[in-house]
């Protein structure tokens, strides 16, 4: 069981955790999720008595981590899987952690055979792949048989097989009775894994609840709309289901996708404006995107389109800004819908300097890809000649 | 703390099973033996042609012990690399997750820093001593039961072990293996001794860790040695020193986060 009460962590005047406060219940496994930069690591780091945290406590079976008798005994990490002496092997790491933990040295080949490591526990860990990697930081993590396991990103560069192997060991260990605390930045991956959520952004909560009820709750249903292939049909339906005020997207497909209409209400309306449906079904959003909505406020690295123009006017081309917090900074707000989804390097929304034309995006979605997206006309730029795919 | 000695092994692991530490340890014992050596014999071959000034300084046991100002660097390398690769790997995470308990996590670490150190440098003395004084050979050598050798000798043994503890407070302090070898290197190699030959600044320099250690290594007193302390004083100077450094470094880690 891990209680957080009121954490908070700033870095000089970077607020990295605030007033956080959830807990961790044994026999499930918890997700810890957030966009990059969000406080994920810091609150593990926190948990571990790494860091102090600025204000309130962070409590591991009622105790904090620090005055805990025989922690490594009761609470296993993977924090960081490239946080190893490259120089040592993967036997030797574990040996010298199980022996930190007063742990005994026969433990060390019993983790290595459980992680699948044995055939190269004698190589010099900087040989290793990131996959790897994760298996060795696993395996430190389990050395003491801990009732209490926090992995940050386990399945980061683990292949397929891997990262069912991962999800299966979660689930194992909790089935155990264990509280186990995983982080990610991946929705679709706990959604496979967990039970229950942690959601946070830019170091707040957002949402503390069963996986179950996150669906529910987060994924709003929407309607498939296919008409015969003809341009003139598709958009006498569009404006007929806009007129009765619902949302029109349309798929790179053609397909449209209808929100805030009943579905017997669109085949009415296809009807009375004389248009054929060749497809007309229900669908539910994808946990991703309820995700991506609930967290849309709170992504500190966005990207917008590259505009290519530094390239072409070495004179007169407008020096970056650098990275830096959005502008618009009063934190969880709500963000429309149509902002750009997606984090990269990349310039707040609104800087000031930046001619309008620049720092806005065209809305990419890359869930839905509209074919078509409303970009805002480039008078002088050359407009990015394709929507920017996937930016993660 | 029942934890200890489990803690004391695993520090001794950590240094044993990465080749930089071993290698660092066997190039400064290398390093002072053969420099000591080598001083040994020019001091032989050209004894006839140095002056009378020069010969009244020298001292037998301190000069086939005189390859120990290389011998340092290498030791100062180690004790610099067993506390900063934990900070420069990440390692320090793990290691303060198993140990939450700096305090016994710190001490540890100092401990087999100091074990280590100090049984190499013992031996390291006795062999560079005795190599030296059968490169000397009968006119210039002394005996090991001459009044003060044996403490010159013994004490180049602490001497080394200070250094690498002094070493393993600054580079606590300071956590990146780069910034405090960066620091430490050109420090007692180039610095502390241009310092001590400056008029002004050596009345300073004196005191500085490395020039107050190093007195204990002469079995006699040079002629014309200002230093207002004796041999066991300026190794006392020099531990306060190495105190002040790891305490300074455990302050830091206990209170910064990991």
């Amino acid at each position: 069981m891990i209680e957080a009460v009121g954490l908070t962590k700033t870095y000089g005047s970077k607020t990295a955790v605030y007033n956080l406060s959830f807990q961790v219940r044994p026999g499930m496994v918890t997700g810890f999720l957030g966009p990059n930069g969000s406080g994920k690591s810091t609150t593990m780091r926190m948990i571990l008595g790494l860091d102090t945290p600025t204000a309130g406590r962070v409590t591991v079976g009622g105790q904090p981590f620090r005055q805990l008798p025989n922690a490594p005994r009761r609470v296993g990490a993977l924090l960081d899987a490239k946080a190893v002496h490259g120089g040592r092997s993967a036997r030797h790491h574990l040996l010298c952690l199980a022996q930190l933990s007063g742990i005994p040295a026969r433990r060390v080949d019993e983790v290595l055979g459980v992680v699948g490591l044995q055939e190269v526990a004698g190589r010099r860990s900087k040989g290793f792949s990131l996959g790897m990697g994760q298996r060795l930081g696993i395996a430190a993590a389990l050395l003491g048989d801990p009732e209490v396991l926090l992995f940050d990103e386990p399945v980061n560069g683990l292949d397929p097989e891997g990262i069912h192997w991962v999800r299966h060991l979660m689930r194992k260990l909790a089935s155990e009775g264990r509280t186990v605390f995983v982080s990610s930045h991946l929705m679709s991956e706990m959604a496979l894994t967990a039970d229950h959520l942690i959601v946070i952004g830019r170091g707040q909560l957002l949402a503390d609840m069963s996986v179950k009820d996150f669906i529910a709750g987060n994924s709003t249903g929407f309607a498939m709309v296919r008409t015969p292939d003809v341009a003139a049909d598709r958009e006498k339906l569009t404006k007929a289901l806009t007129d009765a005020g619902a949302q029109v997207q349309q798929e790179q497909d053609g397909a449209l996708r209808v929100t805030g209409l009943e579905l017997p209400r669109i085949s009415d309306l296809a009807h009375e404006a004389a248009v054929r449906l060749w497809e007309l079904s229900p669908h539910q959003a994808s946990l991703e995107e309820a995700y991506m909505r609930l967290t849309n406020g709170a992504v500190d690295y966005r990207s917008t389109a590259d505009p290519r123009q530094g390239l072409q006017q070495p004179a007169g081309a407008p020096a970056p800004g650098g990275w830096g917090m959005p502008q618009q900074a009063p934190w969880p707000q709500p963000v429309p819908q149509q902002q750009p989804y997606g984090y990269g390097y990349g310039q707040p929304q609104q800087h000031p300097q930046q001619p309008p034309v620049q720092a806005y995006a065209p809305p990419v979605n890359p869930y839905t890809q509209p074919a078509a997206p409303a970009a805002p006309a480039a008078p002088s730029a050359p407009q990015p000649t394709e929507p920017v795919e996937d930016a993660r | 703390m029942a934890a200890t000695t489990a803690v004391l092994q695993s520090e001794w692991t950590k240094v044993r099973t990465v080749r930089s530490t071993v290698w660092t340890l066997a190039s400064a014992a290398v390093l002072t033996i053969v420099i000591s050596g080598l001083f040994c014999l020019l001091f032989r071959t050209q004894w006839d042609t140095i002056e009378e000034g020069a010969r009244a300084q020298f001292d037998a046991t301190s000069q086939s012990l005189s390859g120990l100002f290389l011998g340092q660097l290498a030791l100062i390398t180690f004790g610099v690399l067993i506390i900063s690769s934990e900070y420069s790997t990440g390692m320090i995470r793990a290691s303060l997750s198993a140990v939450p308990q700096r305090a016994t996590f710190y001490l540890s670490k100092v401990a087999v820093a100091a074990g280590i150190t100090f049984v190499l440098g013992v031996i390291v003395s006795f062999i560079s001593f005795f190599i030296g004084q059968a490169i000397l050979g009968g006119d210039l050598d002394t005996s090991i039961s001459d009044p003060g050798v044996l403490r010159a000798v013994f004490g180049a043994g602490l001497y080394m072990t200070l250094m690498v503890l002094f070493a393993v407070g600054v580079a606590t302090m300071l956590r990146s293996p780069m910034v405090s070898l960066g620091i430490l290197i050109p420090f007692f190699f180039l610095i502390s001794g241009i310092l001590s030959a400056v008029p002004g600044a050596k009345d300073v320099a004196r005191y500085f860790p490395d020039q107050a250690g190093s007195k204990i290594m002469r079995a006699t007193i040079a002629p014309d040695d200002p230093a207002p302390y004796s041999a066991w004083g300026g190794l006392g100077i020099m531990a306060l020193w190495v105190i002040v450094a790891l305490i300074g470094g455990y302050v830091l880690l206990k209170k910064r986060d990991a």
